[in-house]
């Protein structure tokens, strides 16, 4: 052969899941040197064609090339062996134990004792080599997502990886951290690396890749495109299959009185760390109050205690009531509603029905409860209405919550907080791994909401979603406020510098309180 | 009441709880939680007291002890790792189990007297005043086993390869099965690890430290103050050592606070009814169940350090991982 081999090849690739085709004959090639995009809405297959090529799962069928020769991976450890290297969505890091031995985990050399500071020193040498800086001595939860990442790259680098695939690498970071990463990309591929880049969001693949493929429910919708004349409508429609409507509108109004007021609040996270430090914001009627942060700097510390399910010092308000340091029945009697981070475990019963997941807030009363049972022909019919209303796609009302699909779940969810007519809703990570089509519903019902004159504090990482639905936004870094912005005058950079922790000049702070 | 006898009690019974720990800090650093260690000790301490009588040799005895121990908790990972089921109420039933059958072919052991594990001084070192007496002098040579065990098991879990394995598989599996560690393997390993040195804890008592075969006496419930002694260590072998040997000095101090008509004083209330030493016995036992209460709590988990994974059932993801 004249022609330099293809990095990887992958030819009529199908996986099955029981019940499920996966992947049906998807083809994929991987050019040396380029960044290759992988498109798709969440359960299209991208994740489950890029754990096959790294030696996770077998293929029924279909024929895999990696450098030109056909290979056959029964474990990572030969997909390893071949140089392919998969940066995982999440990552796949030992939190208690430092850089250096998370990069040598799973590895014959050292062989008996560990000898750290000499392989510290080695991996520093590889950090120079790509610009890659993390401290190699740092434990891993005490780094930033950012660094955390870099750690899986230089873990796939320090095996040698010629062929990286990266999960959704972008999700979790911060728009400077995004920045960087697409540096660390390009600087990867002048060394000669080759890149596949999994992702769902458009202005990134359009960004910094070189040629894409679309997956559409396990099939190819675009093989190996050129991103040359491409543009994002292009893309969302060969993903979805349909057009997409990409800012939800959002009609000007003016908030009405205080609904939510915190003051002073501190409180400590699971590990007994402190991460609210004298944090006070107050929400109003009408109003979506949107938090930025980057994970783990207090966001989710601070739902819980406005939820009452943490326990804090100083004041946490419902129309003037306080609620901090009570059980959440004292909050929801205020009329406060929760759409919370963790689905299957707060948010709902995973082995209960849909009906029984949507009268959790109303089974005392009148007309589903009585006292002391539960009259479950109300019950149903209730769910029935709220299934066609929220448009919830389940085989019956009977239906367990655990069998739904993410986005069918949150809508349960969205469905029973919303039906109880709040008046204030806590809402994080709302629209977190859903596909365009659901986030869509989903941002849509927060808006209504915000119409109707709730007030809403929306807690995400996605920072487009802040800027569409929020009416300010307020930044936290390591538990404080950084800064409150009204979103439509907002900086993307300067929120980005916020949530890092850095202080912006004055101008930007009159807004806050 | 005399401290260098109290300290020198102290380091003998609280070997038997160093082995027993150390052996659930193993496997809780795998992350399976084996409360069956009461369980895998009595048998251990029966099947070496039973050997070392049949066959006139101590040293079979001890050998037998450690692999009923590690015989035992394998039926323990069959469950938990191959089957994945519920850890606590395997373990649990693994107590039940491993009680059951010492008792049964311990019938009529009661009153035996087997060759022991030789006691003796360390030359040299016998002479140190205090220090000689207290560490050094006319103890079993568990004892001394014990003395270098608890530091290389430190040495092994923190600084050496399969150490770090260990850890990672108790912390993150996922993250060591994507680079190539077989977990089930490791997590079976070291559960057998843990029932090796319950065993070994249980021929610590039969055959060493306070020989004999009493049944359930035998172990009195220290199975589960090791197990307790775990969480109060915060999973590391050091502190575990040093907890252990202080459970046994309390012990044996409580006893000692019966002798005296008279303490610091005044009427040893203890010297006129006996019946008051109950609660002060009752101690290390409480203390134990604190400890598993506590141990037992999500948010203090975290803040103890337990090991993420601990009781969780590691499953390749159906999709994704």
């Amino acid at each position: 052969m004249s022609e330099t081999p293809y990095a990887v090849e992958m030819k009529d690739i199908v996986i099955r899941f029981p019940g499920v085709l996966a992947n049906d004959h998807v083809n994929l090639t991987l050019k040396q040197g380029e960044i290759h995009a992988l498109l798709g809405e969440n359960g299209a297959g991208k994740s489950t064609l890029m754990n096959a090529l790294a030696g996770l799962y077998k293929p029924a069928s279909g024929i895999m090339r990696v450098f030109g020769e056909t290979v056959n991976f029964n474990s990572p450890k030969d997909a390893i062996a071949r140089g392919i290297g998969m940066v995982h969505q999440h990552f796949m890091l030992v939190p208690t134990q430092t850089v250096t031995e998370n990069i040598l985990l799973g590895l014959n050399e050292p062989r008996f004792f560990m000898k750290l500071a000499e392989y510290d020193q080695k991996i520093l040498a590889l950090q120079d080599q790509f610009g890659l800086r993390v401290d190699p001595t740092a434990k891993v939860w005490q780094l930033s997502v950012g660094e955390q990442q870099r750690v899986e790259i230089l873990k796939t680098l320090y095996r040698g990886a010629q062929i990286l695939i990266m999960d959704e690498p972008t999700a979790v970071l911060a728009p400077q951290e995004i920045d960087e990463l697409m540096k660390t990309m390009r600087s990867m591929v002048d060394q000669g690396k080759s890149i596949i880049f999994i992702s769902h969001k458009l202005h990134e693949v359009t960004a910094v890749a070189d040629r894409v493929t679309v997956l559409r429910k396990g099939k190819v919708t675009a093989e190996g495109h050129s991103m040359e004349g491409l543009t994002k409508r292009d893309l969302a429609r060969l993903m979805v299959g349909r057009g997409v409507i990409f800012a939800v509108e959002k009609k000007p109004q003016e908030p009405g009185d205080v609904v939510l007021s915190v003051k002073d609040v501190e409180a400590e996270n699971d590990k007994g760390v402190p991460a609210l430090r004298k944090l006070s914001l107050e929400v109003r009627a009408g109003e979506i109050l949107g938090i930025a942060a980057i994970a783990g700097n207090g966001q989710s510390e601070l739902a819980e205690v406005v939820t009452g399910l943490r326990p804090c010092t100083g004041s946490v308000k419902i129309n003037g009531k306080e609620v901090a340091n009570k059980p959440p029945i004292v909050a929801i009697k205020q009329g406060m509603a929760h759409v919370p981070e963790d689905r299957t475990g707060v948010g709902s019963a995973p082995n209960m029905t849909i009906t029984e997941n949507t009268i959790m807030k109303c089974y005392r009363e009148n007309p589903i409860g009585n006292g002391w049972s539960i009259n479950f022909t109300n019950a149903r019919q209730r769910a029935r209405t709220l299934k066609e209303k929220y448009d919830i796609l389940a085989p019956s009302v009977r239906t367990m919550a655990r069998k739904l699909s993410g986005g069918n779940l949150q809508k349960v969810i969205l469905a029973r907080e919303i039906s109880a007519q709040p008046q204030l809703m806590v809402a994080v990570q709302p629209t977190r791994g859903l596909d365009v089509g659901a986030i869509e519903s989903i941002q849509t019902l927060l808006l209504e909401q915000r119409e109707a004159g709730t007030a809403v504090l929306l807690i995400s990482e996605e920072m487009e979603e802040l800027l569409a639905l929020s009416d300010r936004i307020a930044v936290i870094s390591d538990g404080r406020i950084m800064g409150i912005v009204d979103a439509d005058k907002a900086d993307i950079n300067e929120i980005g510098l916020m949530m890092t922790g850095t202080a912006v000049p004055a101008k930007s702070m009159e807004a806050a309180g | 009441m005399n401290l260098e006898i109290i300290l020198h009690a102290g380091l003998a019974t609280g070997t038997i709880l160093l082995f027993a720990a150390i052996g659930e800090i193993f496997a809780e650093r795998a992350g399976i939680l084996n409360l069956g260690v009461e369980g895998m000790m009595l048998l251990g301490a029966m099947a070496g007291f039973s050997t070392s009588l049949a066959t006139n040799n101590a040293w079979l005895g001890l050998v037998t002890a450690v692999l009923a121990g590690g015989v035992l908790s394998l039926a323990h990972g069959l469950v938990t790792i191959h089957f994945q089921a519920d850890q606590v109420v395997s373990g649990l039933s693994l107590t039940f189990l491993g009680t059951g059958l010492a008792l049964v072919f311990g019938e009529g052991l009661t009153g035996q007297t087997p060759p022991l594990i030789p006691s003796f001084d360390i030359p040299g070192l016998a002479a140190i005043p205090f220090i000689g007496p207290v560490f050094f002098e006319n103890h079993s040579l568990l004892v001394y086993v014990g003395y270098l065990f608890t530091p290389l098991a430190w040495y092994y879990i923190n600084r050496t390869r399969p150490g770090m394995h260990l850890r990672a598989v108790g912390e993150k599996p996922s993250a060591a099965d994507t680079m190539g560690i077989n977990v089930y393997r490791l997590r079976y390993f070291y559960v057998f690890v843990g029932g090796c040195l319950a065993g070994l804890a249980g021929a610590t008592i039969s055959l060493a430290v306070s020989p004999g075969w009493y049944s359930d006496q035998t172990t009195s419930g220290q199975g589960w103050i090791a197990v307790g002694l775990v969480i109060f260590a915060q999973w590391d072998p050091l502190k575990a050592a040093l907890g252990g040997y202080l459970f046994g000095a309390l012990r044996r101090g409580i006893l000692d606070l019966q002798g005296p008509a008279l303490l610091l004083g005044m009427t040893n209330p203890l010297y006129i009814n006996s019946n008051f030493s109950f609660f002060l016995k009752m101690t290390p036992y409480i203390l134990t169940i604190l400890a598993l209460v506590l141990g037992s709590r999500a948010a203090m988990k975290k803040r103890l350090g337990a090991p993420a994974a601990l009781g969780v059932p590691y499953i390749r993801g159906e999709r994704g991982l």
